[in-house]
């Protein structure tokens, strides 16, 4: 596959997932307050997706569509990072996904605003304001609730510890990444990394959570379309009525 | 109805008219949606912006402008969105900032979002002082970052206790 093209899959499919998990939280989050910020940024990372795709199918040129790429690709084709399969848990685990997301996004739509492909700047533009938006709050309710009581302290720190292995797939580049470096397209993994790493110690320290190792193994293979067993449900679901339907519109 | 027939001042006048379907008392020009607005040939092309990336009015706005000009006797028109420059509320005009006042949504009090960086505050909110549209009181606060739809977020008054939505920087 064209390397552009599966960097295109990866970010667009990054966001798509996400969204979808946050959009299962719709209606019964912890708190009315929650429960429209989660579906609103559920929103805004659908509204990236479809930029993404179109591009990508664009891109692709073998007439498919942003929808056709959404619901008729198998997990095996789907090259999120395995960060956003993971389930939605508690509270907890759902805020500190998030942050952990927020984080990564924030800095590599910084970097891809500089991207030397025009229209992947322009989507970044675009979609860096949201993501701004969007780690703003996930850091603040970090804060809240690892200094917060005793339990919603305890429940973040395991949130954290259980989550870890998975927040360094994004910064183990392959030959994709590496083509997109080469190209100018993407930003560079040193500086990417330790803003994430900086900016994560800064906000964890004030939430009086304790930071993991940034040496400890990780997870991998999303990327690449190693998933785990997870995202098969959720394209199950995701997918259902495109599937039974093919071509089903409103 | 043919281009000559019609200026383009007066396309413009017409989108004045066209009301941003979540919020009906500000058009979609005051807005900031419509980026351009020219002729090639007896086309009349519309270039429109969307604010969020996921804002489901996008269809419905671009629906309700052919609408409206097709009312006006355009019925040749083609409608482009754009993505770049993005969507700022630095494009929404001053009518349209006392058009949300007066509908009782705190207009936006700043300049567009700053992404330039955590040192300003990216995470802490840098809390803007929004006044209650209802009474003009300064001492409110933010209760929900989130409102009805992405662009807007839930304050309350202080003193008349009015909960309002507020239209965020963006």
């Amino acid at each position: 596959m064209d390397a552009k093209l599966d960097y295109l899959l990866r970010q667009g499919d990054n966001a798509l997932i996400l969204s979808q998990q946050l959009c299962q939280l719709c209606g019964k989050g912890p708190a009315l307050e929650e429960d429209m910020a989660l579906s609103n940024v559920a929103l805004d990372l659908l509204g990236q997706t479809r930029m993404w795709l179109g591009y990508a199918a664009e891109l692709e040129g073998k007439g498919r569509d942003e929808d056709r790429l959404a619901f008729h690709r198998d997990a095996i084709d789907y090259r999120n990072c395995l960060l956003v399969e993971q389930p939605n848990g508690s509270y907890a685990d759902t805020m500190m996904r998030q942050f952990l997301f927020d984080t990564w996004h924030y800095f590599l739509m910084d970097g891809l605003t500089r991207s030397s492909d025009v229209r992947i700047a322009e989507i970044a533009q675009k979609s860096i304001k949201e993501v701004t938006y969007h780690l703003r709050r996930s850091g603040d309710l970090v804060v809240r609730l690892g200094d917060g009581t005793d339990i919603s302290h305890a429940k973040m720190q395991t949130a954290l510890d259980e989550l870890w292995m998975y927040s360094g797939e994004m910064f183990l580049y392959d030959a994709v990444d590496h083509a997109m470096v080469e190209q100018g397209v993407a930003p560079a993994v040193d500086g990417l990394r330790q803003n994430f790493l900086d900016h994560l110690a800064e906000v964890l320290n004030e939430a009086t959570l304790k930071m993991p190792s940034p040496d400890a193994w990780m997870q991998r293979g999303g990327k690449q379309g190693r998933h785990s067993e997870r995202l098969g449900y959720i394209l199950a679901e995701m997918q259902f009525l495109q599937r039974a339907y093919p071509g089903a519109q409103w | 109805m043919t281009a000559l027939d019609v200026s383009i001042e007066q396309v413009w006048s017409w989108l004045g008219e066209v009301a941003d379907p979540e919020i009906p008392v500000i058009s979609v020009v005051d807005l900031g949606i419509v980026r351009d607005v020219a002729f090639e040939g007896d086309t009349c092309v519309v270039t429109i912006t969307p604010t969020y990336s996921g804002c489901p009015a996008m269809q419905v706005i671009s629906d309700s402008v052919k609408e409206a000009l097709l009312a006006h006797g355009v019925d040749d028109v083609r409608i482009v969105s754009r993505l770049a420059p993005a969507w700022t509320t630095d494009w929404m005009s001053d009518a349209g900032k006392a058009a949300l006042k007066g509908y009782g949504i705190a207009p936006p009090v700043q300049q567009a979002i700053d992404i330039s960086g955590l040192h300003a505050g990216i995470r802490r909110r840098a809390a803007p002082e929004v006044s209650c549209p209802v009474c003009g009181s300064p001492h409110t606060q933010l209760t929900s970052e989130f409102g009805s739809t992405p662009c807007k977020a839930l304050y309350k008054c202080l003193d008349c206790r009015e909960p309002f939505d507020y239209f965020k920087c963006h």
